[in-house]
């Protein structure tokens, strides 16, 4: 494992007496690209402008590089902030937005030079220098902010919803370069984001936060198959969430029947599992099999609604037991309306999910 | 109904041009003839056209004259945007109704009048006024200051009466500044003078210069400021109008010097124009 370039410790945030952040730990890697993921409210904001000083922690320590930085200025800092809204000055061109960090801290002028148009390049603003910020495209501005961070050589980047405001397509493309321009500067990148697929893309490591807590903290792919929590499997991709019960529990293995005794699932026991608890069920809409006979181990279900999506067609389908399950099938499927079908539910793509028994 | 809208278009115009029409230009075309005319000596006036009006005006006296008021109507405003900036600043940090009221604070002299408001001030800088008095009164000094009288009572009384013009755009061009560009300089380690001169003086300069235009015009234009204060020793441009029209009674070359001043104006907002600023920025507070 990299050495580890922020450290949280136990960080807390009130305003007006009330903790936004309570009691938060989290430890990020050199060179890694971190997002924090949460719904708007969660609090990550606050953790990114705490990280850069823009905001005072009320409880707990923050180290960069192992110095504690709690109380140091903003502008001491090794850490620079990409803004939601790229936050450009609007008198100064590019060249000038970009060089601003290295002119405020009287970095001899042939450096500047060369600093400023090595990241011109990294972030192809060639022949852009003498713009204005009104004279570039959303896209462009986006580039621009980035690169006024990345020309300070910051150990840490912190991006605060940085693609938000672009466009469907542009935010795709951006994703992608941001990624690249990651991996080649090699910076820490923090990035906050709502949005799940830009969290998919782009991260190394998906921290989500609900209500100021971290809620999972792993690899995008771990979460995605092995979400920890309802909040977590519902909040990246799409889902399916079944409520059941533990139904027996045996030396190494438990057995789980949702609402309708229908089928039983087995899955490996962990140490907290009895007889009776509640548990859920997780299981992704891609990996519901279909089928017009019946097979074994299948609910028979009816077609609520098809809905076309291009490359897939989403199915919302009533099935016994009363559940909903939405199932996505490849876009040539011909299913109409109210049509009878087998659903499977394969035991290997489904995912039982402890933790809090919260509900929808 | 495309000619029905126009019709419509031009009745709801029409007040503001007529009054614009009545109140201001034709005062003005009577102002700016009047300057080609001659004047009698017994304040009459021949309509006969000449330009001695405006070479009148090309002489020694009245270039002193202008030169004295420019440099009282320069740091007047100089003084003006010095009080601005820090007020401005510090109530930018605050909340929404702080702000408020304390620009309505700035407003509220203004319902007195000005006239009666600069005699206020003798009361304060007169030799045994409240100023000279408390000083003399701690020790502080053995003998009464000068604080009237001079260019520098007129001064005094010009950055007063003069100051709300400046408070409100600057604060205006403030309050507008987005918190985010500054919070990206803090980021980008720029000090806090740093951020002053850097973004927020480039961000607010056309409302510093809408607030210059209008305490520097009518710096040199408030004769009663200099009268009472300046007790008729110093004279401003606004001093020799009002002479040329009350006691010299020659409205010719009153007109014509009123007509330079006009020039003037018109030249300083050319050049902040060709300096890149936008004539919105400057009708709009």
């Amino acid at each position: 494992m990299n050495k580890v370039l922020v450290r949280l410790e136990n960080i807390s945030k009130k305003y007006n007496d009330k903790y936004v952040i309570k009691n938060l730990s989290l430890d990020v890697y050199e060179g890694e690209f971190l997002t924090l993921l949460g719904s708007s409210g969660c609090g990550k904001t606050t953790i990114l402008r705490m990280i850069s000083g823009l905001e005072h922690v009320t409880e707990g320590k923050i180290y960069i590089d192992d110095v504690d930085v709690t109380e140091v200025d903003p502008t001491k800092r090794e850490v620079n902030t990409i803004f939601q809204n790229f936050a450009l000055f609007p008198h100064m061109n590019t060249w000038d937005n970009i060089s601003f960090g290295l002119r405020m801290k009287k970095i001899p002028s042939e450096e500047i030079e060369k600093r400023v148009k090595k990241v011109i390049k990294l972030v192809k603003l060639e022949g852009f220098e003498d713009r204005l910020p009104s004279q570039l495209s959303g896209g462009q501005q986006q580039r621009v902010a980035i690169a006024r961070g990345i020309v300070m050589n910051p150990k840490v980047l912190l991006l605060d919803e940085s693609l938000c405001s672009l466009d469907l397509k542009l935010k795709r493309k951006m994703q992608l370069e941001l990624k690249k321009i990651q991996k080649q500067s090699g910076i820490t990148f923090i990035y906050v984001t709502h949005d799940q697929d830009e969290a998919l893309t782009m991260s190394d490591r998906i921290v989500i936060i609900e209500k100021g807590q971290i809620e999972q903290n792993d690899t995008p792919q771990n979460i995605y198959r092995n979400p920890k929590t309802v909040f977590a499997a519902d909040f990246i991709g799409e889902s399916n969430i079944i409520p059941s019960i533990i139904k027996e529990v045996l030396e190494d293995s438990i057995k789980v029947i949702t609402n309708e005794d229908k089928i039983p699932f087995i899955f490996s026991k962990y140490e907290s599992d009895k007889k009776n608890d509640k548990i859920n069920l997780l299981i992704r809409p891609e990996n519901i099999k279909l089928s017009k006979n019946e097979l074994k181990n299948s609910i028979k279900g009816v077609v609520k609604d098809v809905v076309y999506d291009g490359s897939v067609t989403k199915l919302f389908i009533d099935t016994e037991g009363d559940l909903n399950l939405k199932v996505n099938t490849n876009g040539n499927i011909d299913i109409k309306e109210e049509e009878e079908i087998y659903l499977k539910l394969d035991e290997e793509f489904v995912v039982p999910i402890r933790g809090k028994q919260n509900e929808k | 109904m495309k000619s029905n809208n126009k019709v419509f278009k031009y009745i709801f115009l029409s007040p503001v041009v007529i009054y614009s029409i009545i109140l201001i230009l034709l005062p003005l075309i009577y102002i700016l003839f009047l300057s080609f005319c001659k004047s009698d000596s017994y304040g009459g006036v021949i309509y006969n056209f000449t330009l001695s009006n405006y070479l009148t005006i090309i002489n020694t006296t009245y270039i002193k004259i202008l030169l004295k008021s420019s440099l009282i109507g320069i740091l007047t405003t100089f003084i003006c945007i010095c009080i601005s900036y820090p007020f401005a600043l510090i109530l930018r940090e605050k909340k929404e109704e702080v702000r408020n009221l304390m620009t309505k604070l700035v407003m509220i002299p203004f319902l007195t009048n000005s006239l009666i408001r600069t005699y206020g001030w003798i009361v304060l800088l007169r030799k045994n006024g409240v100023i000279n008095n408390t000083l003399l009164g701690t020790n502080i000094i053995t003998k009464p200051l000068e604080l009237m009288y001079n260019n520098f009572g007129i001064i005094i009384g010009m950055t007063y009466t003069l100051l709300p013009f400046m408070i409100l755009p600057v604060c205006s061009a403030v309050f507008k500044i987005d918190n985010n560009i500054i919070e990206a300089a803090r980021d980008l380690g720029a000090k806090p003078l740093q951020i002053f001169k850097n973004i927020i003086i480039p961000e607010t300069i056309s409302g510093v210069f809408n607030g210059s235009l209008m305490v520097f015009m009518p710096a040199i234009g408030y004769f009663f400021i200099s009268d009472i204060l300046g007790g008729g020793k110093v004279m401003i441009i606004g001093n020799l109008i009002k002479n040329q029209f009350l006691t010299a009674r020659n409205w010719p070359l009153g007109s014509a010097i009123s007509i330079f001043l006009i020039i003037v104006t018109f030249l300083l907002v050319r050049v902040y124009q060709k300096t890149g600023g936008k004539l919105d920025d400057l009708g709009g507070m």
